[in-house]
């Protein structure tokens, strides 16, 4: 579904992105992890097609399209979700709003009726269960005044809505307590499918006890320097990511 | 017709005034002349310099010969209203549709039903008031509320001249309610000037608004002068709309001449090309408790150019004065421009008063997290634009007009203008 060759990424004119390879298969959960500063957000960003980030070397195809070409909205009709690790509030933008138009440009785009009022609303309501969502919270402007909880799970819930069939969750458990984690990692786990995949960008091994990966990577000065299993997860908790350094370093110099 | 240099423009147009004409009017265009950038109050707005390149025929634009048809295509979609017609600038009774309860009359330029101050001795409203043909005097009785809004269809178009000059007098009784709205309709897109001027009293009691729509020529020019005098407990609510246009000057003024009053300044300009408008509002306070509240927001793209100066009076006796005031501006270009000032003249010692202005830029981030969710990126930017300007209309009254101008905003916000 998705395969990163050799990426290179660079914000204003600095190297962030080394040279990561990935593959990602439908039915998949990928975790991408690693120490602050490594470039998790910056993969994240590069994938869902921020303009500060200039590729410099490198590919990436999803569903056998050349998504480095394609506009932030056309990735986003493809397929493809980046969950914000700080979402932006919108004065003056209902989230129902918001959503209704995003929904319909994307079925467009799919060659989609769009959804009329009704259809629409009873589409949210059936999501708003998944992540225990308000709707007085939808009715205001978009994530404006949201406490950090709200704001996230208000990114599943747009994830839910989108039924994208690559999902990138960048820092999406940070600052959230365990109720919050557990809320979200539930919308999370209900929309995975063999049909779609997902890459969970995190800081903490906590979220993994929650959403399950196939396979672990560590990210570590713009490379991925080691991948494995959820084991692999178990033990940067327990070891922290002081040997992975050293052992890039090592190999590096 | 007369051919004009640099040097006789004040000529040209003070030889536009009527026969009998107000005198007094010329003489403050005689003193005065037509202000220039040395003129404080026009520092940023080059108008006359603007006429002078645009304008060759300094005589008052003929009439049309308009139809009952044409007046049909200029009606403001669903909105049901009585309807009074000015011809290029004249009051046409045949082609007005009026209502019942409320007087409509014909005024020459020798007989002016009242004249309300005006504290800059502007040349163009003594021009406006020296020259018009024929104006219109509209009294609303005592405790009369008109049950439709009165829509004031503009038709124009250069002639054999290009001086466009409705003026327009509004007297509303004790316990009125009204609300006109006025419309300009260019039957095509050759320049003029469009000079006029509305002045309203409100007895104690009413509730009068006042709205304007500017979206009709990319080559007009316009000076546009209201002025009011509101009286004890009575409300006025001014509003302007500007999309289009050459050079266009709106300016306001709205004294509060008595307790109780409240007077509200709404105005919202989305300028593209190379489109210039100037919003300058006065509100002066001279008695205790009253309230004032003025909000302009623009939105500027490509080389236009946005000028707003507010002005708040408030006279050593209006204590407990309430007075806000802001201005809030987005940049689309590195060539647009906006000068705002805001200008609080406070003499009273127990009052509320508040402004602020700022200008801004699209903020890019939000605009990617719309982007991110599918929304391209010409629909992400007109749903950010009207987040932002959008809460100006929701002061408007009128659902049909309100409708009406929510359209014209969303649609000017959609194209890349």
């Amino acid at each position: 579904m998705l395969s990163i060759k050799n990426l290179h990424a660079s914000v204003e004119g600095t190297p962030i992105l080394k040279g990561i390879n990935l593959e990602v298969k439908a039915g998949e959960v990928h975790a991408i992890m690693g120490p602050n500063g490594s470039g998790k957000s910056t993969l994240a960003s590069v994938l869902a097609g921020r303009e500060e980030y200039e590729v410099t070397e490198g590919e990436v195809s999803f569903k056998s399209k050349d998504l480095l070409d394609l506009s932030p909205e056309d990735r986003a009709r493809e397929g493809v979700f980046l969950a914000f690790q700080y979402p932006v509030e919108i004065p003056g933008v209902s989230s129902t709003n918001f959503l209704r138009t995003a929904v319909n440009q994307v079925r467009e785009y799919r060659g989609l009726e769009p959804l009329d009022a009704v259809k629409f609303l009873s589409l949210m309501k059936e999501k708003m269960k998944l992540v225990e969502i308000d709707q007085k919270l939808l009715s205001r402007s978009l994530n404006e005044g949201f406490s950090g909880g709200e704001k996230k799970r208000n990114e599943i819930f747009q994830m839910a809505m989108l039924e994208p069939t690559l999902s990138i969750l960048d820092e999406t458990d940070s600052g959230l307590d365990i109720d919050a984690l557990r809320i979200v990692s539930n919308g999370v786990n209900q929309l995975k499918s063999d049909n779609n995949a997902t890459i969970v960008v995190t800081h903490y091994q906590r979220l993994l006890d929650y959403i399950v990966p196939d396979f672990v990577h560590v990210l570590y000065n713009g490379k991925i320097v080691k991948s494995g299993t959820k084991e692999l997860a178990m033990e940067l908790e327990e070891k922290g990511y002081d040997w992975i350094k050293e052992e890039a370093d090592k190999a590096t110099v | 017709m007369t051919t004009i240099t640099k040097d006789n423009i004040t000529d040209s147009l003070l030889a536009t005034v009527h026969p009998n004409g107000n005198s007094e009017a010329a003489q403050v265009i005689r003193e005065n002349g037509f202000p220039t950038t040395k003129h404080e109050e026009y520092k940023f707005t080059n108008i006359t310099k603007r006429i002078e390149s645009k304008i060759q025929s300094f005589q008052q634009a003929k009439p049309l010969g308009l139809t009952q048809q044409d007046v049909s295509k200029a009606m403001i979609k669903d909105l049901d209203a009585d309807v009074v017609v000015f011809n290029n600038g004249q009051f046409s009774a045949e082609l007005s549709s009026l209502g019942e309860g409320y007087a409509v009359t014909n005024v020459t330029n020798s007989e002016a039903p009242f004249s309300i101050k005006d504290l800059y001795d502007d040349s163009y409203l003594a021009l406006n008031k020296a020259s018009f043909e024929k104006g219109v005097f509209i009294q609303v009785p005592k405790n009369k509320v008109l049950d439709k809004p009165v829509l004031l269809l503009n038709l124009v178009k250069a002639n054999d001249g290009q001086l466009i000059t409705p003026k327009l007098w509004i007297d509303c009784a004790e316990n009125t309610e009204a609300v006109f709205i006025e419309q300009t309709v260019s039957q095509d897109e050759q320049a003029y000037l469009l000079n006029g001027s509305v002045e309203i009293k409100t007895a104690s009691n009413s509730h009068i608004h006042y709205y304007r729509v500017q979206n009709q020529n990319n080559e007009a020019l316009e000076v546009n002068n209201l002025l009011t005098d509101i009286h004890r407990d009575s409300t006025f609510t001014s509003f302007v709309l500007s999309l289009e246009g050459d050079m266009i000057r709106n300016n306001v003024t709205l004294n509060l001449l008595d307790s109780g009053c409240e007077g509200n300044m709404y105005g919202l300009y989305l300028l593209g090309g190379k489109t210039h408008v100037d919003n300058h509002t006065n509100v002066d306070h001279t008695k205790p408790h009253s309230e004032s509240n003025e909000l302009y927001k623009g939105v500027l793209a490509d080389t236009s150019r946005g000028v707003f100066n507010g002005k708040i009076f408030v006279r050593e006796d209006a204590q407990k004065t309430n007075a806000f005031q802001q201005n809030n501006n987005i940049l689309l270009s590195d060539e647009a421009t906006i000068n705002t000032k805001p200008q609080l003249e406070i003499w009273a010692d127990d009052v509320k008063c508040s402004h602020g202005c700022t200008t801004g830029q699209l903020d890019e981030e939000a605009l990617f997290y719309l982007q991110a969710r599918g929304i391209d990126k010409k629909q992400g930017k007109a749903l950010l634009l009207y987040a932002f300007a959008g809460d100006v209309l929701e002061h408007l009254k009128i659902e049909a007009f309100k409708e009406y101008c929510i359209d014209l905003v969303q649609k000017k916000l959609g194209t890349n203008f």
